[in-house]
């Protein structure tokens, strides 16, 4: 199997090309062609269904949350269901569209395609992921249902509120426990395709940075996710059998649940944000039409990012009673993980000195991120900081920062991911003033939704509360006007891509310019992706390759 | 499942060894668990656990007889482990 492309390349290939669309993987038609494909463009559209309603469903639930908050008083629910609801729409946000997100869509769909492969390396196992998500998002609904009701702790399970609540825990996390094995096939298969299935010339430092980030985030996929698989078991068999690991009234060690969660989950803030990256810098070249700035760089932090990342889980626990000696250690280390993400920003906004710059929306998508999350970025640092922390943590504070990180830097890049290279994708071109009004109404929606939360924060407001003293109602008004306008945009976008895709104009091969692998194949591309599989001799993004390119 | 796996080489007897070698430890773990010896109770326990592991990775999981790009992943996956643990320890000894 090692080198199968290779071997591949001398297959007879049919005259004329059908699109993945067209032609099936296996001797089905029809929705069987679907559900039984091996194909890994069809599984990141599959993916991408999953993906997207649950992001519609959890930003209603959003949309509902801010409905209350309009005005003090708590009128339209009662406390428990406002607990219920901010954790619904924690974990399905989490653990249902932002961790899976971008490397399942666009990853799957992308990354063999970019580094000259016909398929990942598992296909089939890449197909069992999909179904795998699936299946745990079915769970998860399912324990919405069932007596006990809807789970309330909020998406961090902290024991011991976990282990005495009556609602449905046992089951809403041992939903997470079954997504976390899908996040693990899809790492193993991303670390397998691109050690294994490079186009011959395709060496590591040809890679387009998409495929460095995916590749850096596979890693955090294979080697956290059993943690949170663990840590979940525990809770499970504490709430049935009363062991004591966790609970303190049995003398387990709540703290100790903090550590093995948070040891999973702040890696896992990079397996939301390092794919993220990887996009953004395939973008800005494109736009910028010059070769990345600090390609090595760029490449290297990806790793650097991946491996901190490991080590600065404590910042979350500040409060918790961990020890003082852990806090000032964690402290300092959480400042040492900005610098590689500090590297990115500089390079790509070095990448853009003295470019020529075409602003069209995949672009202008790409500039509201650098200012959303940099934000983001950056009040991390003051939560990060031992005396700031104290007074901010548990207040809206934190609820603007990770949603500024989350929604506003993954988040917009799920987005100007979807406006890059959906004319790839399906073969059509969306409606480009659609989509720059969109930037506009979005950048200015989600300033109104989420900055006031930092006013509130620092001023006292605690999270997770369904009501709140009349001295915040100015600001929580905007913030419920902002939602409004943040959730009507995210419609206008989806809106606009389906109408794209029934009425959209065809989409040429390369309609932006650019030069990775998968702007040299048609739109939307055939089912092996190449004919033959290319040899490559360029870097991954010279621009010196446009006028060869007019004659592929 | 291909040519460059030596595995041929172990035989039933291996097999075997390293799994009444299991049980002993996992007995010896459970025995320890019962001794009071206050502080290394813990480096005991995760010694003993080490130890295990090794053997399963190396003999059950054929690593030994692999490809060295297999060992470096597991080289630095256990490496971060280790690191992991450290960092817990900051918490748990100094509390
Ligand atoms: C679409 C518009 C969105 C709106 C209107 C919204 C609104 C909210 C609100 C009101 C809360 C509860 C704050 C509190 O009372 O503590 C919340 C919590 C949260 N949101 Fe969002 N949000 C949106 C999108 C997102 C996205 C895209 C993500 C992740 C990528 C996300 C992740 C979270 C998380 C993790 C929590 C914390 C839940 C908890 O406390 O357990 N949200 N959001
Ligand atoms: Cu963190």
């Amino acid at each position: 199997m090692a080198n199968g492309t290779i071997a591949m390349t001398d297959l007879p290939v049919p005259k004329a090309e059908k699109s993945f669309f067209e032609q099936s993987t296996n001797k089905h038609s029809g929705i069987l062609s679907w559900l039984l494909t091996t194909d890994h463009k069809r599984i990141g559209l599959m993916y991408m269904f999953g993906i997207i309603s649950f992001f519609l469903v959890g930003a209603i639930i959003g949309l509902l949350m801010r409905l209350e908050l309009l005005s003090p008083g708590g009128k339209i629910f009662s406390a428990q269901t406002y607990n219920s609801l901010f954790t619904l729409h924690g974990v399905i946000m989490i653990f249902l569209f932002i961790i899976p997100g971008i490397p399942a869509i666009f990853g799957n769909f992308f990354l063999p395609i970019q580094i000259g492969a016909r398929d990942v390396a598992f296909p089939r196992l890449n197909l069992l992921s999909w179904y795998v998500y699936i299946v745990g998002a079915i769970l998860a609904l399912t324990s919405l249902f069932l007596p006990g009701g809807p789970i309330d702790t909020g998406w961090t399970f902290y024991i011991p509120y976990s282990v005495r609540s009556g609602s449905n825990v046992s089951l809403a996390i041992f939903a997470a426990f079954i997504l976390g094995f899908s996040s693990i096939l899809t790492g193993i298969n991303f670390v397998t395709t691109t050690h294994r299935l490079r186009a011959p010339g395709m060496s590591f430092f040809k890679m387009p940075l998409f495929v460095w980030a995916t590749y850096a985030t596979a890693w955090i996929q294979i080697i956290a996710t059993p943690v949170i698989a663990i840590t979940i078991l525990l809770v499970i068999i504490e709430r049935a059998f009363g062991v004591g690991i966790f609970d303190p009234a049995l003398g387990g060690d709540p703290v100790l649940y903090q550590h093995m969660f948070w040891i999973y989950s702040h890696p896992a803030v990079y397996i939301m944000i390092l794919p993220a990256m990887g996009v953004v810098s395939e973008i800005i070249p494109t736009f910028a039409r010059r070769t990345i700035f600090g390609y090595k760089q760029i490449a290297y932090s990806s790793l650097a990012i991946a491996f901190i990342g490991y080590l600065v889980w404590g910042h979350h626990m500040f409060s918790s009673g961990q020890s003082d000696t852990s806090n000032w250690i964690f402290s300092l280390l959480t400042f040492l993980v900005a610098l590689p993400s500090g590297v990115k920003i500089f390079n790509w906004v070095a990448t853009m000195y003295k470019g020529s710059i075409d602003p069209q929306p995949p672009f202008l998508w790409v500039m509201s991120f650098i200012v959303l999350f940099s934000i983001g970025g950056l009040t991390g640092l003051v939560l990060g900081a031992l005396a700031t922390d104290i007074h901010l943590t548990d207040t809206y504070f934190v609820v603007a920062h990770f949603h500024y990180v989350m929604f506003g830097g993954t988040g917009t890049i799920f987005i100007a991911a979807f406006h890059y290279w959906f004319p790839k994708m399906f073969g059509k071109m969306y409606n480009l003033k659609f989509a720059k009004i969109a930037v506009v109404t979005y950048f200015i929606g989600f300033n109104m939704l989420y900055f006031p939360k930092f006013i509130m924060g620092y001023l006292g407001m605690p999270r997770r509360y369904y009501d709140y003293l009349p001295m915040y109602t100015p600001y929580q008004r905007i913030s419920t006007y902002g939602s409004w306008i943040l959730v009507s945009t995210l419609f206008f976008i989806v809106g606009y891509f389906i109408h794209a895709y029934f009425r959209g104009k065809k989409a040429t091969s390369n309609p932006w310019g650019g030069v990775t692998l998968e702007w040299h194949i048609p739109s939307p591309p055939p089912v092996e992706n190449f004919k033959v599989i290319p040899v490559i001799t360029h870097d991954p993004y010279d621009f010196s390759q446009l006028k060869e390119m007019k004659d592929e | 499942m291909e040519a460059n796996n030596k595995e041929q080489h172990i035989g039933y007897g291996t097999y075997i060894l390293v799994w009444l070698s299991l049980l002993v430890f996992t007995s010896i773990t459970v025995t320890v668990a019962g001794v009071n010896l206050g502080r290394y109770t813990l480096f005991i326990a995760l010694l003993i656990a080490a130890i295990k592991s090794g053997l399963v990775i190396n003999i059950f999981m054929h690593i030994k007889f692999d490809e060295p790009i297999f060992k470096v992943f597991i080289a630095l996956s256990g490496f971060t482990l280790f690191i992991v643990f450290i960092l817990t320890f900051f918490d748990i000894l100094y509390r």
